[in-house]
């Protein structure tokens, strides 16, 4: 195995959350890409734990899995409010703050 | 190395067809279901790189949990089951784009940087002179994160009062 294979994948996975980010226009499947991205992060973390012969990469992605978490919990709570405010989950209409 | 790059291709092919597809379904409920595929398919790639319990960590935080907070997600905001043309917005050309750029340049980048680097499965992190990974990864944790450990943990606390208080009905 090569590095640069977790890597590519890694990166193969981020864009693609980055274009469900950019695309989509429910609310919930907008968090579902920002999960994706976080996951390629987590394979790149722990690719280079292997890579440099260091245990503190896979520490890291556990702490950054347990933010996730909690990112996810909030995340979907706003959005919860968010449609109990508007009855739907549309991004394209939150422009109540103008920006 | 050889049935090792075998499982890494195929799962390297169904996470990526699972990833467009979890962007460009018309059914929230299946691009929920194409979720569990990718996180699952990471969770093997975490086996393969000798990362045994974040590999565990893996599945039941995000198989086990998230993924069932984006399915409650989904029924409690009463998202339109089955089919749905109205999850995309108009800027499908541009996020395309976008992506596309964003990939070629982290290619060339990561090309350029580590080009053929092997990954070595016989050092110290992947077959430890001093314990098992859980025992390692716990001597870290627990010595030189203790601090970031216990904030992790004050965080955790503070989000599930905040959901609490942003989702409950007045």
């Amino acid at each position: 195995m090569v590095l640069n294979q977790f890597l590519f994948l890694s990166a193969l996975l981020f864009c693609i959350g980055v274009y469900g980010v950019i695309v989509r226009k429910n609310a919930v499947l907008v968090l579902m890409s920002i999960e994706l991205m976080i996951n390629a992060v987590n394979l790149n973390l722990v690719a280079f734990a292997l890579f440099n012969d260091n245990i503190i990469g896979q520490v890291f992605a556990l702490f950054a899995i347990a933010i996730a978490a909690a990112e996810v919990g909030v995340g979907l709570a706003i959005v919860l409010l968010i449609y109990r405010n508007r009855r739907n989950v549309d991004l394209g209409g939150l422009s109540e703050m103008k920006g | 190395m050889l049935a090792q790059n075998i499982v890494f291709s195929l799962l390297a092919v169904a996470m990526g067809l699972s990833a467009l597809r979890m962007v460009t379904t018309k059914n929230v409920v299946h691009a929920a279901l194409y979720l569990v595929i990718v996180l699952a398919g990471i969770a093997a790639n975490y086996v393969l790189l000798a990362a045994e319990f974040v590999a565990v960590v893996q599945v039941l935080v995000y198989i086990g949990a998230i993924v069932v907070l984006f399915l409650f997600g989904i029924m409690l905001t009463r998202s339109k089951l089955g089919e749905d043309t109205d999850l995309d917005n108009d800027q499908r050309w541009v996020g395309a784009a976008v992506s596309v750029f964003l990939l070629a340049v982290l290619g060339v980048a990561l090309w350029r940087a580590f080009g053929r680097e092997p990954l070595n499965l016989t050092n110290s992190v992947a077959r430890g002179a001093s314990g098992a990974n859980t025992e390692r990864i716990a001597d870290s944790l627990f010595s030189d994160y203790l601090v970031a450990f216990e904030v992790a943990s004050v965080l955790l606390l503070a989000a599930l009062v905040g959901a609490v208080v942003v989702a409950r009905r007045e």
